[in-house]
C-alpha cells in the first residue's frame, strides 16, 4: 500500500485505561456502566440494612419477579433501537397468557390441548399481533405511539371480553414454564454449558479476526470478561442450589438473551435494525428494506410479550381479567431504558434489559423485604426512570458535539 | 476514453404535482471524466441525480447505461450497474462505525445470515489505506466521533468499493475547510484517472475549474449546455447558471445564446 499507510491504522491504540474511559465519557459512550454500579450499590445498600435479603430463598423470589419484566424487555430494546415504541405489550403478554389457559382447558370448558402446543399457539398470536401493529407503522406510517396505545386498549378490552373470570391452568408443561426447578447436578450442567458457550462465542469472534490480520482488541476486558461472566453465572447456579434449584424460567432469561443478543449483534438483521434506528434515511438509501425491518421487530416485540405473558400466567398458575395490567408495561419500557437503551433510536444492548430489569426487581424486592409500602417503589423506580432518561438525552447531546 | 459515454440520458422529464422540475434534460458522462454538474439552487440537480439512482421515477426519458438502456427502479438496481452515489447528507448512520457504514447494505455474512467482520474490516482498511485520504484512528470508531472531512472520505470510499464504474457525488466539498477540499478534490481527480466516470455538483466554480473535464449547466429544470472546462471561462458558466437559455443543441457547441430548438 502507498503513502496512506502511515496516516491510517487498523491497529489498536496504544490507549490506557484511563484515556480510554476519557474517550468513552467525551464521546457519550457509557453503556451500561452506571446502572450496573446503581445495582450494586442497590444490592449493597439493602444487604447491609435489610435482614432477609441475602437469602437464596430472596434471591431465587428475584429471579422469579423479574424473568416476566425482562423477556417483555428484550421485546422493548428491539423496538426502541429502531426509534419506536410499543405501548401495547402488557396486554399483548396478557393475551398470550389468556390463550394458553384457556387453551390447556380441559373438557367442556376448553379443547385441552396439550400445553406445549397451547404456548405454541399463544406465541404464534402475539406474533401475529405484533405483525399487525408493525405493518400499519410501517407501511401506513402511523405513529407507533398511535397504533400501540390502541393496541393497548384494544387487547386490554379483548382480555375483559374473553376471559370469563379467573381461568386455573392445570398443565404441567405451562406450570413448568415457571414452576420447574433442575436438580443441583442440572443446574451446574446449565451453569458450565451456558458459560462455554458465552466463551466459545467470544473466543470465536476474537480469532476469526487474528485469521485475517486484524489484532484482539482490549486483550485485558476480554480477559476480564472471560472470567467474570463464567463467574456470575456459576455464582448464580451456586446460590440457587441452595434453595430449590435453577429455574426453568432463569434459563429461558438466559438463553433468550444470548439469542437475541446474537440476532441483534452478529447477523444482517442486527445490523439493519440498528441502521435504521440511526439514520432511517441512509439505510434506506442502502438498499435496506426499512419497512421489513419495523415490521419483524413489532413481530419480535410481540413475541417476546408473549412469552413474557406465558411466563407470568404460568407463575400465577392462573390467569384473570388483570393479565398484562399494572405496572407491567412500565416496568418493561422502564428497564430497556434505565439498562441504557437509547429512546432516540440506534444504542442499546439487548443486555441491557436484563440488567434494567434486575435493578427494578432489586429495588421493589429490597424495598417489600424492608417492609415498605409499594408508594415509595413507584417513587423511587420513577425517579431512576426520569434520572435514566436524562441522562440518555445529555449523553446524546455529547455525542453530536463530539462529531464536529 | 470510450466513443459513446457511459452514463447518457436522454430527454428526461420529471415533474411533482404542478411542479416541473425537469424538462427534456439530456446529459451525459464518459468513463474516465469528471462532469461537473451546475446550477442554482431549485435548478434540478438533485432531481436528476435522484432519477439516476432510481429513487425518483422518471415522466419521460431515456437512460442509456454502456451504451444500451437501462431502467433504475431502486438503490439496487443502481448499484447492480455499478452506479454508486454520494449525498450531500452523507447517508451514514452515526451510530454505526466505519466497517458498518461502508458495508451497510451488503454486509458479507455466511449461510446464516451471521456477520462476516473480519473480512469487512480488513476490505475496509484496505480500501482506504489505497484512498490515501484518511486520518481515521480506528475503523471501528463510531462515525458520529469523526470530523466531517472525515465522514466525507468513508462516504467517498463507500461509494469506490463495490468496483463502481460512476461515482455521483453531490456536493462533496459544502461543509469542509481549504485542506480537507483539497484532499477531496485530489480524490475526485484520482478517482476518473482510474477510469471512472465521475459527476460532481457543486456551486462552487473554483473547485470545478480544478477538477472538472466538462461542466453541464442546469437552469430551471432545463440543460442549457455542455462547455468543456479549457475552453470555458468562469464568467461564461456563470453567465449560463443565472441568465441561460435552453438549447437542445448537446455538446460543446452550447454557449448559452442559442435559440431554443
Amino acid at each position: 500500500m502507498s503513502a496512506g499507510a502511515a496516516a491510517f491504522s487498523v491497529e489498536p491504540e496504544p490507549q490506557s485505561y484511563a484515556e480510554r474511559l476519557r474517550t468513552n465519557v467525551r464521546t457519550g459512550n457509557l453503556g451500561s456502566t452506571p446502572v450496573l454500579v446503581a445495582l450494586g450499590l442497590v444490592v449493597l445498600y439493602f444487604g447491609l440494612t435489610a435482614d432477609n435479603f441475602f437469602t437464596p430463598l430472596n434471591f431465587s423470589n428475584l429471579i422469579g419477579q423479574m424473568t416476566g419484566t425482562c423477556l417483555l424487555a428484550y421485546g422493548v430494546v428491539f423496538v426502541l433501537l429502531i426509534g419506536e415504541i410499543d405501548l401495547s405489550i402488557g396486554f399483548v403478554s396478557g393475551v398470550g397468557g389468556m390463550i394458553a389457559a384457556l387453551l390447556q382447558q380441559p373438557d367442556p370448558l376448553g379443547p385441552g390441548l396439550p400445553g406445549w402446543l397451547c404456548i405454541v399457539i399463544a406465541l404464534a398470536c402475539t406474533t401475529a399481533i405484533g405483525l399487525f401493529q408493525g405493518s400499519i407503522v410501517a407501511l401506513i406510517l402511523v405513529p407507533s405511539f398511535v397504533v400501540t396505545l390502541a393496541g393497548l386498549l384494544i387487547w386490554q378490552g379483548v382480555i375483559q371480553l374473553e376471559l370469563p373470570g379467573v381461568v386455573t391452568i392445570q398443565d404441567n408443561t405451562i406450570n413448568n414454564v415457571y414452576g420447574y426447578f433442575f436438580s443441583d447436578t442440572g443446574g451446574w450442567i446449565i451453569g458450565v454449558a451456558v458459560s462455554a458457550v458465552y466463551v466459545a462465542l467470544t473466543l470465536g469472534g476474537a480469532f476469526a479476526g487474528r485469521r485475517h490480520g486484524i489484532a484482539i482488541r482490549d486483550p485485558a476486558l476480554l480477559a476480564g470478561r472471560l472470567i467474570v461472566v463464567p463467574a456470575i453465572t456459576l455464582l448464580t447456579v451456586s446460590i440457587c442450589n441452595k434453595d430449590r434449584g435453577v429455574p426453568f424460567a432463569l434459563l429461558l432469561v438466559v438463553v433468550m438473551l444470548l439469542v437475541l443478543t446474537f440476532l441483534a449483534k452478529r447477523t444482517t438483521f442486527g445490523r439493519h435494525v440498528y441502521a435504521v434506528g440511526g439514520n432511517a434515511e441512509a439505510a434506506r438509501r442502502a438498499g435496506i428494506n426499512v419497512a421489513r425491518i419495523r415490521i419483524l421487530v413489532f413481530m419480535i416485540s410481540g413475541f417476546m410479550a408473549g412469552l413474557g405473558g406465558v411466563v407470568l400466567a404460568s407463575r400465577l398458575q392462573s390467569v384473570d381479567l388483570n393479565a398484562g395490567g399494572s405496572t407491567l408495561l412500565i416496568d418493561a419500557i422502564a428497564a430497556a431504558v434505565i439498562g441504557g437503551t437509547s429512546l432516540f433510536g440506534g444504542r442499546g444492548e439487548i443486555r441491557n434489559a436484563l440488567i434494567g430489569a434486575a435493578l427494578i426487581a432489586t429495588i421493589a424486592n429490597g424495598m417489600n423485604t424492608k417492609g415498605w409500602e409499594n408508594a415509595i417503589i413507584y417513587v423511587v423506580t420513577g425517579g431512576i426512570l426520569l434520572l435514566a432518561v436524562t441522562f440518555d438525552t445529555i449523553v446524546r447531546r455529547i455525542q453530536i458535539k463530539a462529531g464536529r | 476514453m470510450s466513443d459513446h459515454p457511459l452514463l447518457e440520458l436522454r430527454g428526461v422529464s420529471k415533474s411533482f404535482g404542478s411542479v416541473q422540475a425537469l424538462t427534456d434534460v439530456d446529459f451525459e458522462v464518459r468513463a474516465g471524466e469528471v462532469m461537473a454538474l451546475v446550477g442554482d439552487n431549485g435548478a434540478g440537480k438533485s432531481t436528476l441525480i435522484k432519477c439516476v439512482a432510481g429513487i425518483h421515477g422518471m415522466d419521460d426519458g431515456q437512460l442509456l447505461f454502456d451504451g444500451s438502456p437501462a431502467t433504475i427502479h431502486g438503490p439496487k438496481d443502481a448499484a447492480k450497474l455499478g452506479i454508486e452515489i454520494v449525498y450531500q447528507d452523507l447517508a451514514l448512520c452515526d451510530n454505526l462505525d466505519v466497517v458498518q457504514n461502508m458495508y451497510l447494505g451488503r454486509e458479507e455474512r455466511n449461510w446464516f445470515h451471521r456477520l462476516r467482520e473480519s473480512p469487512m474490516e480488513a476490505k475496509t482498511s484496505e480500501t482506504l489505506r489505497s484512498l490515501a485520504v484518511t486520518t481515521i484512528r480506528s475503523i471501528r470508531q463510531p462515525v458520529a466521533t469523526l470530523s466531517g472531512g472525515q465522514r466525507q472520505s468513508v462516504a467517498v470510499a463507500r461509494a469506490v468499493m463495490w468496483n463502481s464504474q460512476l461515482v455521483i457525488l453531490d456536493e462533496p466539498t459544502a461543509a469542509l475547510g481549504v485542506s480537507q477540499t483539497e484532499q477531496v478534490l485530489e480524490l475526485v481527480k484520482r478517482l476518473a484517472e482510474q477510469g471512472l466516470a465521475v459527476v460532481l455538483i457543486s456551486h462552487n466554480l473554483h473547485d470545478i475549474f480544478e477538477v472538472a473535464t466538462r461542466i453541464t449547466v442546469l437552469r430551471l429544470g432545463r440543460d442549457i449546455g455542455v462547455y468543456e472546462r479549457a475552453t470555458t471561462t468562469q464568467e461564461e458558466v456563470v453567465h449560463a447558471i443565472t441568465a441561460g437559455i435552453p438549447t437542445k443543441v448537446a455538446g460543446i457547441a452550447g454557449t448559452g445564446n442559442g435559440a431554443p430548438a
